[in-house]
């Protein structure tokens, strides 16, 4: 019966992890097209009906979904048909899998269990999403190349040269963050985050890593090839390393750029955002600096962070597209330069201070 | 038990993946199967409680250096009908003798160090301070002696760019 209960509890933690993505990422084209016709003063997607209920345009994913699976799934004649059909499963997959090590919620106890709330406790977690992110690129390469076509071999070139240079900010700026919380483990460094600064300010990464906040917020949207770094897919040309893929196939493009950019609004949330902390709640219920407290049971407290963690996640999302639908695309070589000569010496830089400041002030030496 | 099925099958994607390496013929595959072997290479370092080492192998080897490789191989043999025969196929008399040889000295170091290495750490878990410590402290000069290999070969990388844009 116990062992059968452990095997459930793991069970839920990755069933939790994995459905949140998958889910929120399918959700999120509507998201997409609703936000961007209020930004462009439009009513937006809503044709879609069952029985005539339209629910805000809810069905269209669905519609979507239906659409694609029913598509023609065309293969060029010369592809490569294995790494054709492979490309695309080993883009949405190490999206996926990327989510497992972000915590959200604290340990839970439930009859005398302690269930850290995370799909996978890793204490090299940090590492391990950035390791999952920087691999996400080969579908995207062998898509490019297995198409036998020249447009998508380029694309694919400019994405691989593209996604380098934002992962070497992306890991150059984490470093600080761990460097300020002395773990790579991103429970210790959500736990981290949930002490004060001069008494009331929470010590969210925000605001002792505000540098590598924006080196790792702009490298984030680079890494996940949308708009303004959408050069490799050249969305509004269409003519990227997808360019053969039709049907489900192309829609697990879709579907991966969006996962990405929900793991990357996952990461930010625990390095930057306090992860599922929420101010001045402690394990016991809510202690305000003003000396008032309120006392709330375990549950609840588990329940109000994961609540937390989930608004704070969907509040990155929305900023990630509201950015998608504010910035034209940059040149090629804009990007370039902004990843080799603004982003990555920047992060060095923010090493540098945050060793300087740990080092005079933390009394870390 | 379920260690050894890890690792068997863990080693049998290993060794499979190094195979597809050396057999196939276009260039491509090849380094996706090695992309494939360093991937599972690095699960059996999993395995064993090391996760840094693991999270290391996939971040430096399959995220970094392979992307190079497989980037570069695009650019450079872009069709299938770039693959011919071997130019250098005299060489290959050689790899015979030479897998033997190494054969050999990897069943030799195998068969010989039975149990943990003189002076090693107790198996387990590593964490990242102690790691850090040995090399900060301990393996210091080692450690920077490989920095400095690293920039002699950033700087010869500068230098032969320059060259070729004068």
């Amino acid at each position: 019966m116990s062992a059968l209960a452990d095997v459930g509890i793991v069970f839920g933690r990755v069933a939790f992890a994995m459905l949140f993505v998958v889910n929120v990422a399918a959700i999120l084209g509507w998201v997409e097209r609703k936000q961007s016709a209020i930004m462009q003063d439009r009513i937006g997607a809503n044709r879609a009906s069952i029985f005539g209920f339209r629910v805000l345009g809810l069905f269209h994913p669905i519609a979507d979904a239906i659409k694609m699976l029913t598509k023609e799934d065309f293969m060029p004649a010369r592809a490569d048909r294995f790494l054709f059909q492979l490309a695309p499963f080993v883009s949405v997959f190490f999206g996926l899998v990327a989510f497992a090590s972000i915590p959200f919620g604290d340990t839970l106890r439930v009859a005398g269990r302690e269930i850290p709330l995370q799909a996978v406790t890793l204490n090299v977690g940090v590492l391990y999403v950035f390791a999952m992110l920087s691999l996400g690129v080969y579908g995207v390469m062998m898509a490019g190349w297995s198409s036998a076509n020249n447009y998508a071999l380029l694309g694919g070139q400019r994405a691989a040269a593209l996604m380098i240079s934002a992962e070497i900010a992306i890991g150059a700026s984490i470093m600080g963050v761990v460097m300020w919380y002395g773990s790579l483990d991103l429970m210790d460094i959500v736990r981290g985050q949930g002490a004060l600064l001069f008494g009331w300010i929470p010590k969210w990464g925000i605001v002792t890593q505000p540098l590598a906040f924006v080196i790792f917020v702009t490298a984030g949207i680079a890494a996940t090839k949308r708009i303004p770094f959408d050069m490799p897919e050249g969305e509004s040309e269409i003519i990227g390393y997808f360019i053969e893929y039709s049907g489900m196939k192309f829609g697990m493009f879709l579907m991966s750029d969006l996962v990405e950019t929900t793991v990357i609004a996952g990461l930010t949330t625990s390095l930057f955002l306090g992860g599922w902390q929420v101010p001045y709640l402690v394990a016991e219920g809510f202690l305000f600096p003003w000396g008032a407290a309120l006392p709330l049971p375990h549950l609840l407290v588990v329940l109000l962070q994961v609540g937390a963690f989930i608004v704070k996640v969907s509040a990155m999302i929305f900023f990630l597209m509201l950015v998608r639908w504010t910035l034209p695309r940059f040149r090629y070589d804009q990007a370039m330069r902004l990843g080799w000569l603004g982003l990555f010496p920047l992060s060095i830089l923010n090493i540098v201070l945050t060793g300087l400041v740990l080092l005079l002030w933390g009394g870390r030496a | 038990m379920t260690a050894y099925v890890a690792f068997f099958v863990l080693a049998a994607l290993a060794v499979g993946s190094a195979l597809g390496l050396v057999l196939r013929r276009n260039p491509i595959h090849g380094a996706l199967f090695l992309v494939a072997n360093l991937g599972s290479v690095a699960a059996l370092y999993l395995t064993l409680g090391a996760e840094f080492l693991a999270a290391a192998q996939v971040i430096v080897y399959a995220g970094a250096i392979m992307v190079l490789f497989v980037f570069a191989i695009m650019v450079l043999i872009p069709g299938k009908e770039e693959t011919g025969p071997d130019p250098r196929r005299p060489v290959r008399v050689l790899a015979a003798p030479l897998g033997v040889l190494l054969f050999l000295l990897l069943a030799f170091v195998v068969a010989r160090g039975t149990g943990a290495p003189a002076g090693a750490a107790a198996p387990g878990p590593t964490t990242i301070g102690a790691l850090g410590r040995l090399l900060f402290a301990r393996y210091l000069f080692p450690f920077e002696l490989t920095s400095v290999l690293l920039l002699a070969a950033m700087i010869g990388v500068l230098l032969l760019a320059r060259k070729k844009a004068s």
